[in-house]
């Protein structure tokens, strides 16, 4: 995770390099894709588009890019609008899911295109084509046809391709989901590791969460056509404002209730659950009494309750759960309990001495702090 | 898991499995099964395709160098001219050979095959024979004297040497008379008279034609298959529909409806007149011309060329075009340098494939049917109609039929 100083400050306009305002995009006239997409990209640096499949990313790299044009809104980049400009004079550099390496070119022919396109001399060429080969550890395969390589390959040939003409901006569309689990961290790093070089702007679209914690500043979770929160991935992760990216980042317990007590001066708010429990919990997205809400709980904050500890405070809400399935996965135990009306409740608990063994059948108590259960919108 | 993965040991005559036996015999009796499988299941097409197209084609390229005539039908003088060295005129023996061959050939009533044989080479030699052929039967030695007082024209060495040539089992004479040559008197290869030569005028003709019409059919091609490969499925199999009419349609409705378009009081003339862009006295010739076989081939190949094109546009993705475009590339370089090399084997694909099409049609209609949309020479003395195939016809005529 990349965390950068004080990401959620607001920066002046100045800064603030490509820019969606309020765009919208529809393909038939009768819904749209895109409704009301607002982004601000500073300069530099790598914000990523998360979103479900469908959910609209795709539209609006390609409305960037210059190959669909918004139905309304603006997009500016530097501060001037390029709705009007062609794709070609955008400058922008562009990874495509399926690589889209020119297959009768040679590698190096195909990061020369770009070059020469721009009318460059053949010496300035050649060498700027090696330094990106070189680059992205590929010196040695400049003769080779595209078809001759790998998957992972290509791919650094594609980032090659989009960066040999330094663009200010660079676009990249699932670039690694075509790529296996192991080859997909290597690149995560690797795409990291150039973006950290060349303080080029990336904005990158995945629907890949780990991918999209791993590697960006900031990440815009999209869904259904707006941006549902635009923050770091420490802030996504930790505090998620509304109950769609509390479920779509991350593992996440669901508990439904109603808002039964709410007051100014109190940090917490008191939810009644659907089957009678009451629970405390932090209100995010809640604005009165009697509100339904969602809350959301994330699995390791939750904590299993020796009978005998007394010690230990105990946290703000307290329940009897009873155990329903453990599944061991190495270096943690996830254990599914029944709790608060809920048979998906899930525990996370690290497999290390002082953490009770639990069975299927058991009955035992769990707790949780009302800071960590945040009351969402239902 | 435990029989495969039983280790090839190493044996003195290389691998072995672990009973022994070779690796190299257990891995072929191993595929030997899926081997005669698989030939089985070709076997139908193989034996159809040797029917149907290998036994043809050796049958027709035999022919177009068989030359039995001449050593069936006059095999005495045909042995007897094999010691002739060709210079003056053969001796008695040979005369006499001729005279028995004569006469034997005039009773068993085949002696016609070998005139006409020789009556392609020379003209007259029919007419020697029939006459020669009366008076053989009566003919006393020395039969040389007997002959040229029968013809005087079997004092001509050249006609001797004209049977001792054609006397082979081969002959490259219907090749030559192909490409407009012929064998001299003295056996070198010589261009014909200039009256008498078509054929490589034909050859240009034919596969400048048909250049022209792959070239038309490829521009027009192009857009429509690249319209095809983008537009999106419903309206996508509209126009494949369209594109595809032409194969519904017959040849004779597809031929009239040009006729009725392009002839001199047709809709196309119509037109042009009405709108006053040429005057009624000069309506223009449009078809029974070489226009007018290049409008109808065209229109008659396109989807030959639309089709290959459309499957290679279909595989490109559009992602490269627009690669190429956010690489800096405006639409025409992009297209350029992107998109129309990818698209080459489609080009290549349906070029061949219209490029000889044209030429099988229009060989067929100069050559075989000498049909009114062919140009020929009207001063040309040869007339091109099947009753003439014979001489350097016969291996061209098997040649195009056999598209
Ligand atoms: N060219 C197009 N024409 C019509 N509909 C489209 C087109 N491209 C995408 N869509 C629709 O827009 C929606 C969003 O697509 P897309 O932007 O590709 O999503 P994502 O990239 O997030 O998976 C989808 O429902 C898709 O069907
Ligand atoms: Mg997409």
């Amino acid at each position: 995770m990349v965390m950068t100083a004080e990401p959620d400050v607001p920066q002046e306009t100045s800064s603030c390099f490509a820019r969606f305002s309020d765009v919208q995009k529809s393909y038939d006239g009768e819904t749209l894709v895109v409704k009301g997409f607002n982004l601000e990209v500073r300069r530099g640096e790598f914000v990523t588009l998360l979103g479900p499949s469908g959910s609209g990313k795709t539209t609006c790299l390609m409305m960037m890019a210059g190959f669909e044009t918004p139905t309304h809104g603006e997009i500016l980049l530097d501060g001037i609008p390029i709705n009007k400009l062609p794709p070609h004079k955008r400058g922008i550099g562009m990874v495509f899911q399926n690589y889209a390496l020119f297959p009768h070119m040679s590698v190096a022919e195909n990061l020369a295109f770009p070059l020469e396109v721009r009318g460059m001399s053949k010496e300035e060429i050649t060498s700027k084509v090696a330094n990106a080969l070189d680059m992205v550890r590929l010196g040695e395969f400049g003769d080779r046809r595209p078809g001759q390589l790998s998957g992972g390959q290509q791919q650094r040939v594609a980032l090659a391709r989009a960066l040999v003409f330094e663009p200010e901006l660079v676009l990249m569309d699932e670039p690694l989901g075509a790529l296996d689990k192991n080859l997909r961290e290597e690149m995560q790093f690797e795409i990291k590791r150039i973006h950290q070089r060349l303080g080029v702007t990336m904005l990158y679209v995945t629907h890949d969460q780990t991918e999209a914690l791993t590697m960006s500043d900031r990440i815009a979770v999209f869904n259904d056509g707006i941006v549902q929160q635009l923050a770091t991935p420490e802030a996504l992760y930790e505090a998620p404002e509304n109950a769609f990216v509390a479920y779509f980042i991350g593992e996440n317990n669901r508990l439904n209730g109603v808002v039964s007590r709410l007051d100014g001066g109190e940090a917490y708010c008191t939810v009644t659950l659907d089957g009678g429990e009451e629970v405390k919990a932090l209100p995010v997205a809640i604005k009165a009494m009697g509100e339904r809400t969602q809350l959301s709980l994330r699995p390791e904050r939750v904590r299993l309750l020796a009978e005998e500890s007394s010690d230990a405070p105990l946290p703000d809400n307290v329940f009897t759960a009873e155990v329903k399935e453990v599944i061991y996965l190495g270096d943690h135990l996830r254990t599914r309990v029944a709790v608060c009306g809920s048979e998906e409740f899930i525990i996370k608990t690290p497999n290390a001495d002082g953490y009770p063994v639990l069975k299927p059948g058991q009955s035992l108590k769990v707790g949780w702090d009302a800071q960590d259960c945040r009351a969402l919108d239902a | 898991m435990s029989d495969s993965s039983v280790p090839a040991t190493s044996g003195p005559e290389g691998l072995t499995t672990a009973d022994g036996v070779p690796l190299k015999q257990s891995l072929n009796r191993a595929v030997r099964r899926s081997r005669l499988k698989a030939l089985l299941l070709v076997a139908p097409l193989l034996i159809f395709i040797g029917l149907a197209f290998v036994m043809p084609i050796f049958d027709m390229l035999s022919r177009s160098v068989d030359n039995p005539e001449v050593s069936t039908y006059l095999p005495r003088t045909s042995e007897s001219l094999t010691h002739w060295d060709g210079e003056g005129l053969p001796d008695e023996a040979a005369y006499a050979a001729l005279a028995q061959d004569l006469a034997a050939g005039l009773k068993a009533r085949n002696l016609g095959r070998v005139a006409s044989r020789l009556n392609y080479e020379m003209s007259g030699m029919r007419s020697l024979f029939t006459k020669s052929a009366r008076k053989a039967g009566r003919m006393e030695p020395p039969f040389k004297e007997a002959l040229i007082k029968a013809d005087k024209d079997w004092q001509d060495p050249d006609i001797w040497r004209l049977i001792k040539r054609e006397s082979g089992l081969y002959t490259a004479s219907y090749y030559l008379a192909a490409i407009d040559r012929q064998f001299s008197p003295t056996g070198e290869i010589v261009e014909k008279p200039e009256y008498l030569q078509i054929h490589v005028v034909l050859f240009i003709r034919t596969f400048w034609m048909s250049a022209v019409i792959t070239g038309l059919a490829l521009l027009l091609a192009y857009p429509v298959a690249w319209l095809l490969a983008t537009l999106p499925a419903g309206r996508g199999n509209l126009l494949m529909i369209l594109v595809l009419l032409p194969f519904w349609t017959s040849l004779l409705v597809r031929t009239t409806t040009w006729i009725a378009i392009l002839q001199q009081q047709g809709v196309l003339n119509d037109m042009l007149v009405g709108v006053g862009l040429i005057a009624e006295e000069a309506r223009i010739q449009m078809i029974y011309n070489k226009t007018g076989t290049i409008i109808a081939m065209t229109h008659i190949l396109l989807p030959f060329m639309i089709l290959p094109l459309y499957s290679v546009m279909k595989t490109i993705p559009p992602s490269y075009m627009h690669a190429a475009r956010s690489l800096g590339a405006g639409p025409v370089t992009a297209f350029r340098r992107v998109y129309f090399p990818q698209t080459l084997p489609g080009i290549g694909a349906g070029s061949i494939l219209v490029f000889i099409l044209s030429i099988a049609i229009t060989s067929r209609r100069h050559w075989w049917v000498g049909s009114p949309v062919a140009s020929l020479p009207t001063s040309s003395p040869t007339t091109c109609r099947p009753r003439s195939i014979g001489g350097w016809q016969r291996p061209l005529a098997r040649f195009c039929w056999s598209w």
